[in-house]
C-alpha cells in the first residue's frame, strides 16, 4: 500500500524526524483559508501515487501566499500519467546547502532490512545508483537488535563532518528504523534530507510504501489509505480473493495462478498482441469467484477479446469447467472469450466447456493466437 | 536419488487440523509419503487421516523422529510455527501458508541459521521426489519418475511445465517450488548446488519471474560452478516497467531485476531460454543428446 508524501511527512513528525511546516489542501479556497497570510517561500507540490511529478510540472515554487493560490490552481485537477492530482502540499520551502538520501527497504538478498545512504541525494538518485553504486552506502540491519546508535553514527559519518550534523542525522536514521518496522513498512526513503546554511538538518520529501500482507495489524496505516481509481480497482478484486493489475492491452485475461498469468499475458505479446491486464483467480474452482473476475475483467472498455487459462492441478479440470459454465450463463456479454484447459481431467472438461459453445483449445499458444485474432473482429 | 527428500523422510504436518492441513494430509500419505503425525495446539491425543495429533512440534518430533516437517497455519501465525520447528530440530521446513508479512520472514532468518534449518517458502506449492515422497500441495498424477531436476517460483506455472516434461517422456528426480514472495528460504543457487551434488539429475530446469536477482545469481553460480546443464524459462517478460517499490527498489536490484537482464545473464552463462513453456522440454533433450 502506498501513501501520499503529506502523509509521509507526518508520521515523520510523529517519530520526531524534523520536517518543515505544510498544510494539505483539496481546493484553491482551502489553501487560502488554511496556509498563513505571512509572504514567505513555499513549494506547492502535487499529492499523487505516481514519481516523475516534478517533471509533469506537478511541483511549483511561491514566493507569496497569493503566488501560492495561483499555483495550487494550476496543479489541482491536472492529470500526471493519467491520474489527476486530488490534494496539493504546501510547505515552507528551506534554503538548501546540500542535499543527501536515505532509505530503507527489506532486501531479498540479505534477507533483512538494508539501509541506503548517499551524499548525492535528489531527483538522480536512480542514475547515481546506475553509474556510481559506490557512492551508495548500504548497511544490513540484524532484526534482533534493530539499527544501533553506533551503527547510525558510522553511515552519518559518511555524509557529514560537523559532530552536531553528524548526531542530527543519526537520531533520523535510528527514528526512521523505528518507524519502519512498527509500521510494517516494505519502503521508507527521505529524498531529499538536506543541511540547510543554519546547520540544521531537514527531511524534505518522504516516500513509504507497506506490506499488504502485514495491514492486518496496522490499522493506524490502513486508515490512511486514499487510493486512485486503478488502485481502487485493484483492492477490489483483493477483497474478493483476486489479484488484479490494470495494464494498456486490448486482450483480457483469466488465469488460475500468477506465475501462469504472466506467462500467458507473454504469450500474448510473443504473438503480437497486449495483454489489457493480469489476473490470477487463484486455485479454486468457485464459480463466484469466475463471475466477479470476467466483471472486473469487462469493466475495462478497452478489453475485445478475453482468454480463459486454466491449468488444473488439486483443483480438476470437470470441476472447473462446471464452474465456468455456471458463471458464464451469469455473464452477458458481446466480448468473444477463448478457453484453454489443461491438467488434471483435462478431457472431462473440455467436453463440459463445450456446451458453452464458447471455443476451447488446449495449449496456451493455440488459446494466444485465437484470442488476438477474435480482438481483431 | 534426489534432493532434499526422499522415501526415509518423516514428515509432520503444522496445523494438521485445519481444513487445508487435513485435506493435504490425505492427499499426501495416498501418494505414499511418510506423514508421521501433526501438529495443533490443545489437540494432542486426537487423529487425522489416521495420524497422531501433538500439541507441539517438540513433542511431535520426540514421538516420531520426524525430520520435515509442512506448514499450513494461517499468514499471521506463519513465521511462528516456522521458528518452532527450527527450534524442534527439524532439518527441512515446507511453508505453504501465502500472505505471511515480509518483516516475520526477515525475524525468521536468523533463527533457521541458528540452527541450520533448510526452509522451502513460504508461499509455495511445495517438493516432490516422483514415486517417494510428496511434501506440499502439488497434484501428484503430473509428476514421472526421472533424471531431470526442477526449480521453480511459480505453482501452476509449475504444474504447466511438468506436464509438459513428463508427456515428452522426461521424469524428474525432484520439482521444488521455492515460492515468490520478496524473503523467503532456499534460493535457486542453494537448490542448483544440491542437483549438482545429486548423481541422478542430468540436467535442471529454472522457472523464474521477473524482480529481485535471483535469476541473475543463479546464472553467476551456474557459469562458475555447475557442469550440468540447465535451462531457464522467465515469466513476466511482457509486464510493464514502472510496477516496482520506487527509488529504493530499482537502487537496491539495480542492474537486474527485468526480464531482459535476467535472460542476458542465462545466455552469458550459455543457459538457453525458452520463449514459451512449450519449448523446454525439447531445449532439454537438446542438452541431454536426447
Amino acid at each position: 500500500m502506498k501513501i501520499h508524501e503529506y502523509q509521509a511527512r507526518n508520521l515523520f513528525r510523529k517519530y520526531g524526524i524534523p520536517v518543515p511546516e505544510g498544510v494539505v489542501c483539496h481546493t484553491v479556497d482551502e489553501v487560502k483559508q488554511n496556509v498563513s497570510d505571512k509572504d514567505k517561500l513555499r513549494v506547492v507540490k502535487a499529492q499523487v501515487h505516481v514519481g516523475g511529478r516534478g517533471k509533469a510540472g506537478g511541483v511549483k515554487l511561491a514566493n507569496t501566499k497569493a503566488e501560492a493560490v495561483e499555483k495550487a490552481g494550476q496543479i489541482l485537477g491536472m492529470d500526471i500519467k493519467g491520474i489527476c492530482v486530488e490534494k496539493v502540499l504546501v510547505a515552507d520551502a528551506v534554503d538548501i546547502e546540500k542535499e543527501f538520501y536515505v532509505g530503507l527497504i527489506n532486501d531479498r538478498n540479505t534477507k533483512s532490512v538494508t539501509l541506503m545512504a548517499s551524499a548525492e541525494g535528489g531527483v538522480e538518485i536512480e542514475e547515481v545508483a546506475k553509474v556510481s553504486p559506490e557512492k551508495i552506502i548500504k548497511m544490513s540491519i540484524d532484526p534482533a537488535i534493530g539499527l544501533m546508535p553506533w551503527q547510525a553514527r558510522k553511515i552519518a559519518i559518511q555524509l557529514f563532518a560537523d559532530p552536531k550534523e553528524i548526531r542530527q542525522c543519526a537520531n533520523i536514521l535510528v527514528k526512521l528504523y523505528q518507524l519502519y518496522v512498527d509500521t510494517d513498512s516494505s519502503l521508507a526513503e527521505i529524498n531529499p534530507l538536506v543541511l540547510t546554511p543554519d546547520k540544521q538538518v531537514l527531511a524534505i520529501d518522504g516516500k513509504m510504501n507497506f506490506d499488504d500482507n502485514a495491514l492486518y495489524r496496522q490499522k493506524e496505516i490502513l486508515s490512511m489509505r486514499e487510493a486512485d481509481k486503478d488502485e481502487l480497482k485493484e483492492i477490489e478484486a483483493n477483497a474478493k480473493g483476486l489479484s488484479y493489475i490494470k495494464l494498456d492491452g486490448n486482450i483480457g485475461c483469466m488465469v488460475n495462478g500468477a506465475g501462469l498469468a504472466m506467462a500467458t499475458m507473454d504469450m500474448i505479446k510473443l504473438y503480437g498482441g497486449e495483454p489489457a491486464n493480469f489476473l490470477d483467480i487463484g486455485g479454486s474452482s468457485n464459480p463466484q469467484k469466475v463471475v466477479d473476475a470476467m466483471n472486473i475483467l469487462l469493466s475495462d472498455q478497452n478489453v475485445k477479446s478475453v482468454m480463459i487459462n486454466i491449468f488444473g492441478g488439486i483443483t480438476r479440470c470437470d470441476d472447473v469447467a462446471r464452474g465456468l459454465v455456471i458463471a458464464l450463463d451469469q455473464i452477458k456479454t458481446d466480448v468473444p472469450i477463448v478457453i484453454r484447459l489443461s491438467g488434471t481431467n483435462a478431457k472431462e472438461g473440455l467436453e463440459i466447456i463445450k456446451q458453452t459453445g464458447l471455443p476451447v483449445v488446449e495449449t496456451m499458444r493455440e488459446a494466444a493466437q485465437t484470442a488476438i485474432e477474435l480482438s481483431k473482429k | 536419488m534426489s534432493i532434499l527428500i526422499n522415501k526415509y523422510t518423516k514428515v509432520i504436518v503444522q496445523g494438521i487440523t485445519g481444513r487445508d492441513g487435513a485435506f493435504h494430509t490425505s492427499k499426501m500419505k495416498a501418494y505414499g509419503t511418510n506423514v508421521v503425525g501433526g501438529t495443533s495446539p490443545g489437540k494432542a491425543g486426537q487423529e487425522v487421516e489416521g495420524v497422531p495429533v501433538f500439541n507441539s512440534v517438540e513433542d511431535a518430533v520426540k514421538a516420531t523422529g520426524a525430520n520435515a516437517s509442512v506448514i499450513f497455519v494461517p499468514a499471521a501465525f506463519a513465521a511462528d510455527a516456522i521458528m518452532e520447528a527450527s527450534y524442534a530440530g527439524i532439518e527441512l521446513v515446507v511453508c505453504i501458508t501465502e500472505h505471511v508479512p515480509v518483516q516475520d520472514m526477515i525475524k525468521v532468518t536468523p533463527v533457521l541459521k541458528k540452527h541450520g534449518t533448510k526452509l522451502i517458502g513460504a508461499n509455495c506449492p511445495g517438493l516432490i521426489t516422483p514415486d517417494e515422497c510428496l511434501i506440499g500441495i502439488l497434484p501428484a498424477m503430473i509428476f514421472k519418475k526421472g533424471n531431470v531436476g526442477l526449480i521453480s517460483r511459480s505453482g501452476t506455472l509449475t504444474y504447466e511445465v511438468v506436464n509438459m516434461l513428463t508427456e515428452s517422456g522426461l521424469g524428474q528426480t525432484t520439482c521444488v517450488g521455492i515460492g515468490g514472495d520478496a524473503v523467503s528460504g532456499l534460493y535457486f543457487i542453494d537448490l542448483l548446488e544440491m542437483y549438482e551434488n545429486d548423481p541422478a539429475t542430468e540436467a535442471v530446469v529454472l522457472i523464474g519471474e521477473i524482480g529481485g536477482d535471483a535469476e541473475e545469481q543463479a546464472a553467476r553460480f551456474i557459469k562458475e560452478k555447475m557442469t550440468k546443464p540447465v535451462v531457464a524459462f522467465i515469466a513476466g517478460q511482457s509486464a510493464p516497467p514502472g510496477k516496482r517499490m520506487g527509488h529504493a527498489g530499482a537502487i537496491i536490484s539495480s542492474g537486474s531485476g527485468t526480464a531482459e537482464e535476467k535472460i542476458k545473464a542465462f545466455k552469458a552463462a550459455d543457459v538457453p531460454v525458452a520463449k514459451e513453456p512449450r519449448e523446454i522440454p525439447g531445449l532439454v533433450k537438446e542438452k541431454l543428446g536426447l
